[in-house]
């Protein structure tokens, strides 16, 4: 789960990590309040969306005093936000956050992510601040110095001060780095994030040390455990469908193409995206029933994936395991009947139960094609897809 | 013989609600030698006719099990490895999904300092044809042989199983690690196994995009593998920043694509299938050029 900068900054000051003053605002009149609250002149007005590339897209203004954030504020709210990772569909700004600016002398980067190679949590930091770590990552890879730490324990403050003196700080700045390097750690450990990204980390020409930037991301499995976390959610900054579809118990993920696909299982859904592009098709999306569907999920998948309006044909693709093939059958049967498809159906079961599965299909009288193998299906589903047939539907 | 599991196994099940039970049944009459239940509050009760206990220790002092099935609900299934392992269990099998990837990152390891091998979570499994199944895959796709398989996926690893068997081409073990960022058994452990193994011949490895495990698995084929490998990777369609189902199946910061990884495999000599359908005839072709 993704949180708003306003969000992960006031978590992250929960624990002690230096943010600049300033509150949210949901309108012009709040964010004038705001900034006559901070103590500086100087304002920063910034749009809250969940994603990076603000500044560049026009979300971010620099202004002086509370009548221009208010201006500020009225051009940013609103707007449709488009940076390089919203898409080419931008991103209704809601919120605003409107902090206090600060005279930068020096900006770092600083993040924590798992490393899945060594298995436990690094601290990654960079003299390089403000640039997405990524191409850091590319271009200069020796750049970017990391300290492991147990997921237990968290970072020590000798690694911290390690990291400190390794990016140039001296004197009062590497001590007040390296506390903000070990609270990042803690934050992450009892957070359960899945990052906690501060970029930039600036040092001040006061000499404080601030986190003038702060993403967070949470572990979706640990939110069990982080109810007040959970509340933070922005359903708005969510695909609908894809809300939709976590709501009702489905993974599924939007493509760009025009085949359908419902399918049991993560790494078989992946594998029927790739086999109707291999054939020469495109998939209109991702999407796994679990383990364990039942008809009513079946049903909304079906209804989801007819939503999209540039899906063509629809490739059920079932491998029956705990997901017996006659319960995914009625499933189908049952949606179909219900959501009138409209668009040429092609089913491929196997496994558990697969001639039961293929009976009530068969019975069903729904005009689908009934596939024996995976590449036959995608053959199918693609030539569905361009309006010609392959074959006659053979009995299921 | 096999890898991890055979039917003189003795095993625990741990979390005996609505999924542990059903699949016990199911691994029962697979041959599976299931000893006991463990399920705190409900020791010196009976279930599927075996004997429940509270504690992991009490049921494998009781009945000497060496191996458990976990299917305990997610917040308590760190614990549960935690707990089999301290009994001293040597193989550690976790079913269940959506376990906090930092518990894991604490648990594991614990886990390999007491020598113990956790396979999962979120896995299939790992099932011995013929022989014995610690899992929820469907039994009767498998067929005794000589090719080892191992997965990140649940179902696309029954696909490839499917294809193999279909083929006339058994499986020495079949084993499911799972498709979280950080599993007991890595592809790298796995194919470490089936390598010394002297009853596989050849291994069917199927990966898919996030992390790099299969590039890890790459080096060590390059390195070490005698024995001829083929290979899938689920995901080439994947966008990236975009989590697949899986925990673990994202493309980050455009590292763990589908192609990067194989690229690699192919690199140390391994037979990579382009199409998911072509997994068993790739690896029929390199048993009938080997």
């Amino acid at each position: 789960m993704k949180l708003h900068e306003y969000q992960a900054k006031g978590l992250l000051s929960q624990f002690g990590v230096p943010v600049p003053p300033g509150r949210v605002a949901a309108t012009p009149q709040e964010a004038e309040e705001a900034a006559r609250a901070l103590a500086t002149e100087t304002v920063v007005v910034k749009a809250q969306i969940h994603a990076g590339g603000r500044g560049k897209g026009g979300g971010v203004k620099v202004v002086r005093g509370p009548a221009a954030a208010r201006e500020a504020a009225q051009a940013i709210l609103g707007m449709n936000l488009v940076t390089h990772q919203t898409g080419p569909g931008g991103r209704r700004v809601k919120r605003v956050l409107v902090e206090a600016g600060c005279a930068v002398e020096r900006e770092l980067y600083a993040g924590v992510v798992l490393d899945r190679a060594r298995e436990r949590p690094v601290l990654m930091a960079s003299a390089q601040g403000g640039m997405d770590i990524e191409v850091v990552a590319a271009r200069d890879p020796a750049a970017i110095l990391k300290e492991w730490f147990d997921p237990g324990l968290g970072l020590h403050p000798f690694q911290a001060r390690r990291l400190a003196y390794a990016l140039g700080l001296a004197g009062e700045a590497a001590t007040r780095a390296a506390d903000l390097f070990v609270r990042l750690s803690g934050a992450f450990r009892v957070l359960d994030a899945t990052l906690v990204e501060v970029n930039p980390m600036v040092v001040t020409l006061a000499g404080e040390v601030l986190a003038l930037d702060a993403k967070l991301g949470l572990d979706d499995s640990a939110l069990w455990r982080h109810q007040d976390l959970a509340k933070m959610r922005d359903l708005d900054e969510e695909e609908p469908t894809e809300r939709r579809a976590s709501d009702g118990g489905l993974s599924y993920v939007k493509l760009d193409g025009d085949i359908g696909c419902l399918v049991n299982g993560a790494g078989l859904a992946m594998a029927t995206m790739d086999i109707i592009q291999h054939h020469g098709g495109t998939p209109a999306n991702f999407l796994d029933v679990g383990g364990g569907a039942t008809e009513a999920q079946v049903t909304e998948a079906f209804t989801i994936i007819l939503e999209d309006p540039h899906v063509k044909a629809i490739l059920v693709n079932i491998f029956g395991g705990i997901l017996q093939c006659d319960v995914l059958a009625q499933g189908v049967v049952e949606a179909a009947r219900k959501v009138s498809l409209g668009v040429p159906l092609v089913v491929r079961l196997e496994g558990t139960n697969v001639e039961q599965g293929r009976r009530i299909l068969q019975e069903s009288g729904l005009a689908l094609q009934a596939a024996t193998d995976m590449a036959d299906a995608a053959r199918k589903a693609v030539a569905a897809s361009r309006g010609e047939r392959k074959g006659r539907a053979r009995r299921p | 013989m096999s890898i991890l599991v055979g039917k003189d196994t003795r095993v625990l099940v741990q979390g005996t609600g609505r999924a542990g039970t059903f699949h016990a049944e199911r691994c029962i009459e697979y041959g599976t030698r299931v000893v006991a239940g463990v399920a705190p509050g409900k020791g010196g009760g009976t279930w599927l006719g075996k004997p429940l206990f509270d504690t992991v220790t009490a049921a494998v002092e009781a009945t000497g099990a060496e191996a458990t099935m976990i299917f305990v609900p997610a917040p308590g299934a760190a614990d549960a490895v935690l707990e089999a392992a301290e009994a001293g269990l040597r193989l550690i099998v976790c079913i269940t999904e959506g376990v906090p990837a930092q518990d894991m990152a604490r648990a594991k390891p614990q886990v390999t300092a007491r020598g113990a091998r956790l396979i999962g979570p979120n896995c299939p499994g790992v099932i011995t044809p013929g022989a014995a199944k610690l899992g929820i895959m469907p039994g009767y796709i498998h067929k005794p042989g000589r090719v080892g398989v191992v997965s990140r996926s649940g179902t696309l690893t029954y696909e490839a199983v499917w294809q193999l068997s279909s083929r006339g081409i058994g499986q020495s073990t079949c084993i499911g690690i799972g498709g979280d960022p950080i599993v007991g058994t890595s592809h790298l452990d796995a194919l470490r196994l089936f390598q010394e193994d002297p009853d596989t011949d050849a291994v069917v490895l199927i990966g898919e995009i996030g992390g790099s495990a299969e590039e890890e698995a790459a080096a060590f084929v390059k390195a070490s593998m005698t024995k001829p490998v083929a290979a899938f990777v689920a995901g080439g369609t994947a966008p990236p920043g975009k989590r697949m189902g899986h925990a673990g199946a994202i493309i980050a910061g455009g590292k763990g694509t589908a192609a990067e990884k194989k690229e690699a495999l192919r690199a140390a000599g391994i037979a990579v299938a382009e199409s998911p359908a072509e997994i068993g005839e790739t690896m029929a072709r390199l048993l009938k050029g080997a």
